[in-house]
């Protein structure tokens, strides 16, 4: 018991706990499980600057900014103790960039306010989060949205957005970002 | 006040996710969401699904974890939307559960292409972030306005953009 709560879950317990927030939301009050909509609803209550898009009754989705809320406080309250076990091929890979710190589940070595004034850090976290601002709202929705919840309810266009995530993917992390970790400034 | 029609139209625009609750609450039933969200954050931590290296390793195929995670969550969500229709399960208020239909956009393609080039760099989708802001990330802040700042461009440029 005690090791279950030291060492990190695997996945057949955390998937299925992740699945079951799709039947809890929906009978806690009809509310389809997404996340990235959060990211909507900020621009709609804090910079709305009369885009039609963001004309609507946001604290109508205050469920939603509460349910991000509570992610971050899920954040604040578990400490993952252990050292990320990453894949020796990775680790191998990673050290040629000079990220050779495991024991965050972010490496510090790219994501910390200091490297934010290089260009690989800028690239990583500034460019890196418009992306993900930008596509999951072309998209209509983000791993959440489509991939758990509209693949869950048998949706079509779910499927194509989940294949263009991860084709995405892909790319970037085997095609272009070796390139972006390689940057020295 | 807005017509409420209008602006359910309006919402489900462009997402997945939609609020169906024609019920007005009083602020503190929404605090049961607040209580989820926390226990959802640390699934995500336990099983280090808003790690970057995980999320590397997904796209590498060095690992199986992620798949494991997304797969069988779908399925259990599946399972648990089947259940709902088949059974008529309605919410805890007794209104019946709405799952609307969504009608396939390009914005499906090019913008899951654009997300999933952002996941492969920044190593998270959105609930991750808030995720590892908690966990004591806080450069990751700037991460999260962007993407905010990503979704307000989106909102600007809508009727420009491929649909």
């Amino acid at each position: 018991m005690l090791s279950f709560l030291k060492d990190p879950w695997p996945w057949y317990v955390a998937g299925p706990l992740i699945g079951l927030t799709v039947p809890l939301l929906l009978i806690l009050g009809n509310k389809s499980f997404g996340i990235s909509s959060s990211l909507r609803h900020i621009c709609a209550a804090c910079i709305p600057a009369g885009i039609p898009f963001f004309k609507y009754n946001w604290k109508k989705e205050v469920w939603n900014l509460l349910f991000v809320s509570g992610i971050i406080i899920g954040g604040v309250l578990i400490h993952q103790s252990t050292p990320v076990a990453v894949n020796p091929e990775l680790v191998k890979e990673l050290a040629g960039y000079g990220i050779t710190d495991f024991n965050q589940l972010v490496p510090q070595q790219l994501f910390s306010w200091q490297s934010l004034f290089t260009l690989r850090g800028v690239i990583i976290m500034v460019l890196g989060g418009f992306l993900v601002g930008f596509g999951t709202r072309y998209a209509g929705g983000c791993t959440s949205g489509h991939a758990i919840m509209g693949l869950s309810n048998l949706q079509l266009p779910s499927l194509i957005a989940t294949i263009s995530f991860m084709v995405g993917g892909f790319v970037m992390v085997n095609l272009i970002l070796p390139y972006i970790l390689s940057l020295t400034i | 006040m807005l017509n409420t029609e209008k602006d359910l139209e309006l919402r489900s625009q462009d997402t997945i996710c939609v609020n169906e609750s024609r019920l007005q609450h009083k602020w503190y039933h929404n605090i049961k969401y607040l209580i989820v969200g926390i226990l959802f954050g640390i699934v995500f931590i336990k099983a280090e699904v808003i790690s970057w290296f995980r999320i590397q390793e997904m796209f590498r195929l060095q690992s199986f974890h992620m798949y494991g995670v997304i797969g069988s969550a779908v399925l259990v969500g599946m399972i648990s939307v089947w259940i709902i229709k088949k059974m008529g399960i309605r919410t805890i208020y007794g209104e019946q559960i709405v799952l609307h239909p969504k009608q396939f956009n390009k914005g499906q393609i090019y913008g899951g292409l654009i997300f999933g080039l952002g996941w492969g760099i920044t190593g998270a989708c959105p609930g991750p972030l808030f995720a590892q802001i908690g966990t004591g990330a806080t450069v990751i802040i700037v991460t999260l306005l962007s993407a905010v700042a990503g979704t307000w461009v989106y909102g600007l440029l809508r009727d420009k953009l491929p649909h």
